[in-house]
């Protein structure tokens, strides 16, 4: 055998390069819990991604039909466990749209309130996690910090911080609170003191002030960052095509272009609870948005977020306006033994995620026959083959980041 | 004490006064417990940094991030909390993975904690006050550096990890690239000073901040690009693709624990300190204060104790402005998210390397621009490649001025009126 090589070719052929499978997740630590990539790659390309699901399976909905409808509230929540507030509300709405009651105007601008909050602290927790994917840590516990505020206040709310079962069929469970401590969060973030005494309302009142201010500063430091739209704008475009035939909803739906929000256009039973509030629908494209960005693309997703938190701030700040008007109880009394009438009920609101749906049939019992969830997560997933296909590995986390899921959502 | 000060190293010290009960030591002995000695002192080097850094990472990074940070360990200000993680570390179970390659694995995070423990060979912590004063100070220090990226490597292919050979090709791209701009960077400050020698680069840059070389106008731009790079070569944020936790789980760290990854960590921090301890004698001015303060001192105690204290403070000064570059580096990686492949070396290979190479064509033409229009070769400070000190004698003898301390090569219009002298 020589050393010398008579034809360049021979080597070229030699060298033979393979695609490589790697296994991303469950536990991966930027796959927002336990969601299980398979991906097929050349390098760094990727060429095929097929997610996995199924890890976190509870079989919630298998127990829906063996409870009472109060009795299921609690495994709401444990759905989107970053938006509890807001699955409470799909649920006890689906089943008051089932039995057809009318909760009173006291337990509707509660419920537009806290849900609205609730909205806030799952976008705050996106964002922050959003920043940790591409790989800055400090926005998340920026975020942190001010969710921990709104954690705070449900907990004076209802006793939880992250699995409230606050609304139930009806309304509520309790009352806006009177007289609370001040969370120590905001003592020490507005530098009042640790004893100080105040209502709930104005406890809200001054986290928001609080907070306002400080989304410019998330601007500043992520939306606007060089670093941060070179990583996200152009890449993972969802064309709005795209989104509507894989059933996008949400913040991924209206960052492609879509103006398209359960709130304003969703069913009479929920849209009625946002008459009278003044709020815009957030989606793409923007005016001010950087040069590099498309219709679609990872900055769109993100920044529709970041746009609804400034909303849910402006329809907080309505209800509590509205909150000492407002007629009526705070729930109607709901019997736990109450029989389901024979039917059937399908309801989607407005989760932070995107279109939650229930679906709840009776059958002249306490137990519904059959409990369903559509998750709108699920949804947004789909969507991640076609548009992580080609891209870098690096991508992936800034893709399937953008799209926001909560696996306890999609597998239930 | 004047006898200890003044000897050229520890070694002819041993053999002319010797240590107490034992008398003077032969040649050899004299040297193997030198080796000993500056050892044990560039280790506490290496590790003190390290320790200190990875402190103060976690404190400035907590307070960035509105947290305390360590508060306990160690009384006030968890200051302890490094040296109380290492205990941890060092207890760990000694893991190696079924796939790795038992003895490239056990290797890897030896090569990379020696190579970056060996570039503080050069470093000049204050006048001479170097472990070994070489007159290829910086070509060593870049060498011995860019050994780094061989642990890395192995460590990534060994580990039997597809994340970790991820990291480790990202890491070979991304470290090898960087080491061009950097040393093109590195070497403008050279041109100016016209020496390799580290001690004698930061020697000439004394007398005041005007000297400094990053006043000289390529010399300022060089000192961002190679800044630049150091962070880049360090894998310190926004440059940390090689252990990006959020794609590649820990990139060539995944599989290593205990000791191991607390070894990679060391080195990380230490190599940190060395480029930032690098950019500061080559263009921030070394351990000088930047008021003439050190150099008065030394010039009116030539040696001696009074030489001694000017050094002292020196080192401090030094300590005080690399700590400073370090934290930039802390503070930079709490801020920034983190670029992609691509997109790292498009700034390297698109960017800095044309910037440095334009920098480093300048810094050779602008003296020599200067002197053809204006009859000088300095705007600011004493005149750029003039300010060279007397021609030394070769270290190892037992003169004075081979020592590294040389208080009339600081009187620069001596010097450079000397040679202007035919």
């Amino acid at each position: 055998m020589s050393l010398t090589l008579e034809d360049p070719r021979v080597i070229e052929f030699d060298v033979r390069t393979d695609e490589m499978l790697v296994n991303m997740g469950p536990q991966h630590p930027s796959t927002h819990g336990v969601l299980r990539l398979l991906l097929r790659t050349d390098g760094e390309i990727i060429h095929e991604i097929t997610p996995h699901i199924g890890y976190l399976h509870r079989c919630a909905e298998k127990i829906g039909e063996n409870l009472a409808t109060p009795q299921w509230v609690p495994y709401t929540d444990r759905m989107d466990y970053l938006a509890g507030m807001n699955m409470n509300l799909g649920m006890a709405l689906a089943v008051e749209k089932l039995i057809g009651l009318e909760v009173p105007e006291k337990a509707m601008t509660i419920r537009v309130l806290v849900a609205e909050l609730g909205r806030i602290a799952s976008h705050l927790v996106g964002m922050g996690a959003y920043g940790l994917d591409l790989g800055t840590f400090s926005p998340f516990l920026y975020a942190f910090r001010e969710r921990e505020i709104i954690l705070d206040l449900f907990e004076e709310l209802c006793g939880a911080r992250l699995t409230y079962s606050y609304f139930t069929i009806g309304g509520a469970t309790h009352d806006l609170p009177d007289i609370i401590p001040i969370p120590p969060g905001l003592a020490a973030l507005t530098k009042r003191n640790k004893n100080m005494k105040l209502t709930w309302l104005e406890a809200v009142e001054m986290f928001l002030n609080w907070l306002e201010p400080r989304i410019q500063e998330y601007h500043t430091l992520l939306t606007r960052n060089q670093i941060f739209i070179k990583r996200t704008a152009g890449l993972g475009i969802l064309t709005k095509e795209l989104a509507i035939s894989h059933g996008c909803t949400g913040p991924v739906l209206r960052g492609s272009g879509v103006d398209f929000d359960l709130r304003r256009d969703g069913e009479p039973i929920y849209t009625r609870y946002y008459t009278g509030y003044d709020f815009d629908v957030i989606s793409a494209p923007f005016e001010d948005a950087p040069r590099e960005a498309v219709l679609g693309d990872n900055w769109c997703r993100f920044f529709v977020r970041m746009m609804e938190v400034v909303q849910a701030i402006k329809l907080v700040r309505q209800a509590m306006a509205k909150y000492p008007k407002s007629q009526g109880t705070y729930r109607v009394p709901y019997k736990m033994s109450a029989k389901l009438p024979v039917d059937e009920a399908y309801l989607e609101t407005e989760c932070p995620r995107g279109a939650m749906g229930f679906y709840i049939v009776g059958n002249d019992k306490a137990e519904p026959y059959r409990a369903r969830a559509k998750s709108s997560c699920f949804c947004n997933l789909s969507v991640t083959a076609p548009l992580c296909e080609g891209f870098l590995l690096a991508d992936i986390p800034a893709i399937v980041g953008s799209l926001d899921v909560v696996m306890g959502e999609i597998d239930r | 004490m004047d006898t200890l000060l003044a000897a050229n190293s520890l070694a002819e010290y041993l053999q002319t006064n010797g240590v107490p009960f034992f008398g003077p030591l032969d040649e050899s002995t004299a040297m193997i417990f030198a080796a000993v000695v500056h050892v044990a002192l560039v280790g506490a080097w290496f590790g003190l940094p390290a320790g200190l850094f990875i402190w103060a990472e976690r404190k400035i990074s907590g307070r960035i991030q509105d947290r305390l940070g360590p508060t306990r360990c160690g009384g006030k200000f968890g200051w302890l909390q490094s040296l109380a993680d290492g205990i941890k570390l060092i207890q760990k179970e000694d893991l190696v993975p079924k796939d790795a390659d038992g003895l490239m694995f056990r290797l890897a995070p030896y090569i990379v904690v020696v190579a970056s423990f060996v570039g503080y060979i050069a470093l000049p912590f204050s006048d001479g006050w170097a472990a070994m004063t070489l007159d290829v100070g910086l070509f060593l220090t870049l060498a011995v550096l860019s050994l780094e990226v061989l642990g890395v490597i192995l460590a990534g292919y060994s580990s039997g990890s597809k994340w970790a050979l991820f990291g480790a090709m990202r890491e070979g791209a991304q470290m090898v690239s960087y080491e061009i701009p950097m040393a093109i960077c590195a070497l403008c400050p050279i041109v100016t000073a016209g020496t390799l020698n580290l001690n004698e680069v930061a020697l000439l840059q004394s007398g005041g901040a005007w000297n400094w070389n990053i006043l000289h106008p390529f010399n300022f731009f060089a000192f961002f690009v190679y800044f630049t790079c150091a962070t880049a070569s360090c894998k310190r944020a926004p440059f940390d693709l090689a252990e990006a936790e959020s794609e590649l789980v820990a990139g060539f760290l995944t599989e290593y624990s205990g000791f191991r990854w607390s070894l990679f960590f060391l080195a990380e921090y230490a190599s940190m300190f060395l480029v930032s301890g690098l950019a500061v004698v080559l263009f921030l001015g070394g351990w000088d204060d930047g008021f003439g303060i050190i150099t008065a001192i030394k010039t009116a105690f030539p040696d001696g104790l009074g030489n001694f204290i000017a050094n002292v403070i020196g080192l401090k000064v030094f300590l005080v402005k690399s700590s400073i570059l370090v934290c930039v580096q802390i503070w930079v990686r709490w801020t920034l998210p983190r670029l992609r492949i691509d997109q790292v070396m498009t700034t390297c290979l698109k960017y800095l390397i044309p910037i440095s190479c334009f920098l480093f064509a300048g810094t050779v033409a602008y003296p020599l621009v200067l002197a053809k229009m204006f009859g000088q070769t300095s705007i600011i400070g004493a005149p750029a490649g003039e300010r060279l000190v007397q021609p030394r004698e070769v270290p190892g003898s037992t003169s004075l001025e081979s020592n590294g301390i040389n208080p009339a090569g600081v009187q620069v219009s001596t010097a450079s009126a000397e040679r202007s002298q035919p």
